[in-house]
């Protein structure tokens, strides 16, 4: 069921908010053992808050958009009185004080906060099998993957667990999980969505977005969560659109940009089957192919891994065993430190700290960090190029469907590739969505992939609209 | 071969040049801290004044204290820096338990206040000016270390001097003169006891053509504790100069040491644990801040007169000595305000100079009051100085009518008729005063005569005495001595 239709028939009183929790709670019961999407549920005070609203609605009180939406939030995403674990050990325990702008805004707009989804330990990892606390597996085949980072809110949504979840996306960590479980991942503007209170990975690369069923429930949560916050310097002063409003008109004499790298060796060819044939919906639709090149792109892999590392080094020394989480004494200060966080971090995190701390050590620096940054600048160089004779890129979000767990766990470098489509839009900056464009022969979704220029969401979201529309269409 | 003055204020002559460059932090004065809401006030009970943001706390973010910026601008258009127009933030990463998020948010390569220099009155260079957050503090207690994060977060402003000062008694005069600049233009209220001036020191020697390697000196808390420490410093490293040929510059890295202010040593600190690649990277948390020239100007003008300035004002414009000048500077620039104004009321500015320095500055003392807050105006002031010299007052008149224009505001004239204070100016009755004033001091009258100008002093005295202190002393002083002068 979409939000949309959630909330229509909450608002007809067709259903009441605390019959709707209790739907997804049961959905929740018989197979989230199974699946592993959800770290916590809270049940207790989604009830209450259901109760609340339920309460409220009948009183005839104004409600929030979203009044009585039940809502999951990665576990990267602070929640007040919450655990938020971000799936790794050394935050175990860990309950923040505060929440964080997205779970404000939601919150403010009346949405019932279900419990807290799985994700690659501190959303590093593009599979959701670097978590403490097991595998997140894919609803539509347990013995695959789900995607990563943001896998269990992917696998929520999908598994009809939740109409709406949130994720992060620091590389493709909700784009490619939404790929690989057949939902929509949208990846607003970076600084379109305040990253308060969202655990950093790499600061200038996160950015918090939607797992939904489709386009017009991405656009109506991007609505709610999107707009200024004082709190995050990083913020776009830009207010938020009504997105909702707009998602359904389609765009006239739109084009298309189709990278040529896009579609080079390593795509899977289901998957380049399954885009191309979107692309021609698009004409059908009366919009324009438009070649495009981005030269630059066969670098953005590297680069990201230098980027995001660098940043996470730093973003991660705060986990020292010394202020809160999980301390392992020692008899002095440098043992603590090296074992609460030899015992607390898994194994990618410690591989990605070790990166990034190279990657920014002296006589390294120049030739990791600063060459890094200056290559991104010239992928961004390229994006803004291309939309010079595009109006939207599009592509495959995932070269491949979800492969099996445990196929790829002891190849960090064939893992990595997983996000060789999707990084670009993060290192520059833009809003990007996949929505589901197909299946393979093995019923395995897939991805179709549109990015738009920066702060450009309304037109990406019309853009994905037209296509699903389409394509849902069809018998 | 260098000349410095000891403690006990000889000259002493050492057989090295020492070399000294201090790295000044200054807590700015703002409300709150420099990347959250939490007040900075001193003295709360620990961890009372945190947030998410100062604490560290997973997803918390750093937000620009804009006031801090400011200040921090302002102190860098005082010390001459060269100011860019971009400036950024990175993070300076190590471990320490008093550092909540495992890296303090500073400036690297592109600092708000570049070079610059401090004229105390030579010039020192400044090598450059930025802007950081404190880090926390820790308390030992037995086996445990507690730590307080409420410092954690303040504003300090860095200020690292070129190694060119070159005695311990300089090295104090340059602390103290920032200290004075940075709270003449509001910057920081400067209480080493709070630690809001806080000072480290570089120290090395220049013997002949060697220069030994550079000492790191921590924890001076006090401008005494500066001088002692630099010059004990100093010593030591002579001392191990001479016997150990390896104590060169360039063959041992530089040592941080700290300084035992009751066995008057320094001593090698334990070294953190971590080494000193500090892994850099500009703040992704942080956006860099454009500096326009309407900002420049505006620092500039709130730093207004700098103290160089001013001395040279007060020397050349008033012909104030420089014994002076340096009284009334150390009073700060409200005093030099206050100066201005009340010798332009008064057209006599060595003698409002007096006033400020000597009456003025004891009443303020006694009750413990600033400038600002004093009842008595400069114009005020300059109206009783000219009165005094008008009318002939004398000194324990002044004072009197200076007593009353502190308890009720009137002006010079309405104060004088209220105490009812008169002035004899009468030739006549001056004369018959000073006749007998001579006549009962003969031994001072003879005195006198002999040579002894003083003695004309308590003959003065007695004169006022006579007149009860209502004698008109310009024309006392005349008549006194045409008188003294008359049976020679
Ligand atoms: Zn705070």
């Amino acid at each position: 069921m979409t939000a949309v239709l959630c909330l229509q028939r909450l608002a007809r009183r067709e259903i009441s908010a605390s019959a709707l929790l209790d739907y997804y709670l049961t959905a929740i019961s018989s197979r989230n053992r199974e699946l592993n999407a959800f770290l916590h549920v809270d049940e207790t005070g989604a009830r209450r808050q259901a109760q609340a609203i339920d309460h409220r609605r009948a009183k005839g009180e104004r409600l929030g958009p979203l009044a009585g939406l039940p809502v999951a939030i990665k576990d990267n995403i602070c929640t007040a009185n919450i655990p938020t674990t971000c799936a790794s050990r050394i935050l175990k325990d860990y309950i923040p004080p505060y929440d964080a702008h997205v779970v404000n805004r939601l919150r403010e707009a009346d949405a019932v906060i279900v419990g807290k989804t799985n994700l690659d330990e501190f959303a590093m990892g593009s599979s959701t099998e670097n978590s403490a606390f097991g595998p997140t597996r894919n609803p539509i085949d347990p013995t695959r993957i789900p995607g990563g980072s943001s896998g269990g809110s992917a696998c929520a949504v999908a598994a009809d667990f939740v109409p709406v979840s949130l994720g992060s996306d620091t590389g493709g960590s909700v784009r490619q999980p939404a790929a690989l479980c057949g939902v929509v991942g949208l990846k607003p503007s970076y600084g379109r969505v305040s990253r308060y209170g969202l655990v950093a990975f790499g600061s200038s690369l996160d950015v918090v977005g939607t797992l939904t069923t489709d386009v017009a429930d991405a656009a109506l949560v991007l609505g709610v969560i999107a707009g200024p916050d004082p709190r995050d310097s990083t913020c776009l002063r830009e207010s938020g659109e009504d997105y909702f409003a707009t998602v359904e008109q389609p765009l006239t004499d739109l084009r298309v940009g189709v990278p040529r790298e896009f579609f080079a060796a390593g795509l899977d060819s289901e998957v380049e089957q399954a885009v191309r044939t979107s692309l021609s919906i698009y004409e059908r639709l009366g919009a324009k192919l438009v070649e495009i090149s981005l030269p630059t792109s066969p670098h953005a892999l590297a680069v990201y891994y230098l980027v995001a590392t660098a940043e996470a080094s730093g973003n991660l020394a705060r986990y020292d065993g010394v202020h809160y989480g999980s301390r392992i004494t020692g008899t002095n200060l440098l043992e603590l430190y090296e074992k609460s966080r030899g015992a607390g971090f898994g194994a990618e995190v410690k591989r990605r700290i070790m990166l990034g701390t190279h990657a920014l050590s002296s006589g390294y620096r120049d030739a990791y960090y600063l060459k890094a940054l200056k290559v991104r600048r010239l992928i961004k160089a390229d994006y803004d190029a291309a939309f010079q004779r595009c109006d939207v890129i599009a592509g495959p979000t995932s070269p491949t469907t979800a492969f099996a767990l445990g196929e790829r766990a002891n190849d960090p470098l064939a893992m990595y590739l997983a996000d060789i489509y999707t990084i670009g839009a993060n290192l520059a900056g833009l809003p990007a969505l996949s929505l589901p464009c197909g299946k393979s022969q093995a019923g395995l979704p897939i991805g179709f992939q549109l990015t738009a220029p920066v702060l450009q969401e309304e037109r990406l979201l019309r853009a994905a609209r037209m296509l699903e529309r389409q394509l849902r269409a069809k018998p | 071969m260098s000349v410095v003055t000891s403690r006990f204020g000889e000259a002493m002559t050492t057989p090295y040049e020492t070399i000294i460059g201090l790295e000044v932090h200054v807590q700015l004065q703002t409300r709150t801290k420099l990347f959250c809401g939490c007040p900075t006030t001193f003295g709360l009970p620990p961890n009372s004044a945190t947030c998410p943001v100062c604490l560290g706390l997973p997803g918390a973010l750093p937000v620009l204290n804009r006031h801090a910026f400011q200040l921090a601008l302002r102190a860098a258009a005082a010390l001459n820096c060269q100011i860019p127009q971009r400036t950024k933030w990175d993070r300076k990463n190590y471990f320490y338990p008093d550092l909540p998020k495992g890296y303090q948010i500073s400036q690297y390569d592109q600092p708000l206040g570049g070079e610059g220099y401090l004229d105390i009155p030579r010039r020192i260079g400044i090598i450059r000016a930025h802007l950081e957050e404190d880090a926390g503090k820790l308390t030992h207690e037995g086996n445990l270390t507690l730590v307080d994060l409420n410092r954690a977060g303040m504003p300090l402003l860095e200020i690292v001097g070129k190694p060119e000062l070159t005695s311990p008694e300089e090295a104090k005069i340059y602390l103290e003169e920032m200290a004075g600049l940075m709270r003449d233009i509001g910057v920081s209220d400067c209480r080493m006891e709070e630690g809001s001036l806080r000072c480290d020191a570089n120290v090395n020697i220049r013997v002949g053509d060697e220069v030994t390697p550079i000492v790191e000196i921590k924890n001076l808390n006090s401008f005494r504790f500066l001088e002692r420490a630099v010059r004990y410093e100093a010593s030591r490293q002579y001392e191990r100069f001479q016997r150990d040929s390896s104590f060169r510059f360039g063959k041992v890295p530089k040592q941080t040491w700290g300084w035992d202010e009751v066995a008057g040593v320094t001593r090698p600190q334990r070294e953190k644990e971590e080494a000193a690649d500090y892994r850099y990277f500009p703040d992704p948390d942080l956006v860099p801040i454009r500096i326009s020239p309407e900002q420049v100007a505006a620092a500039r003008a709130e730093v207004g007169e700098l103290p160089s300035q001013a001395r040279e004002r007060l020397a050349s414009q008033y012909g104030l000595s420089s014994y002076d000048v340096g009284v009334l500077m150390g009073m700060g620039r409200t005093a030099i305000a206050y100066f201005d104004r009340a010798s332009a009321a008064c057209g006599d500015s060595k003698t409002a100079c007096n006033w400020i320095t000597n009456q003025v500055a004891a009443v303020l003392k006694e009750t413990n009051t600033t400038l600002d807050a004093f009842a008595l105006s400069a114009e005020r002031l300059g109206g009783l100085i000219a009165a005094q010299k008008r009318i002939g007052l004398s000194r324990q008149q002044a004072l009197d009518v200076f007593a009353k224009m502190i308890a009720e505001p009137l002006d010079a004239d309405a104060a004088i008729s209220a105490l009812g204070v008169t002035v004899v100016s009468d030739d006549s009755a001056i004369v018959e005063a000073v006749r007998r004033a001579m006549a009962a001091n003969p031994k001072a009258v003879s005195d006198y005569r002999k040579g002894k100008k003083a003695a004309a002093n308590s003959l003065k005295g007695a004169v006022m005495k006579e007149l009860r202190g209502a004698g008109r002393a310009d024309v006392v002083d005349r008549v006194l001595q045409t008188e003294l002068e008359r049976h020679e």
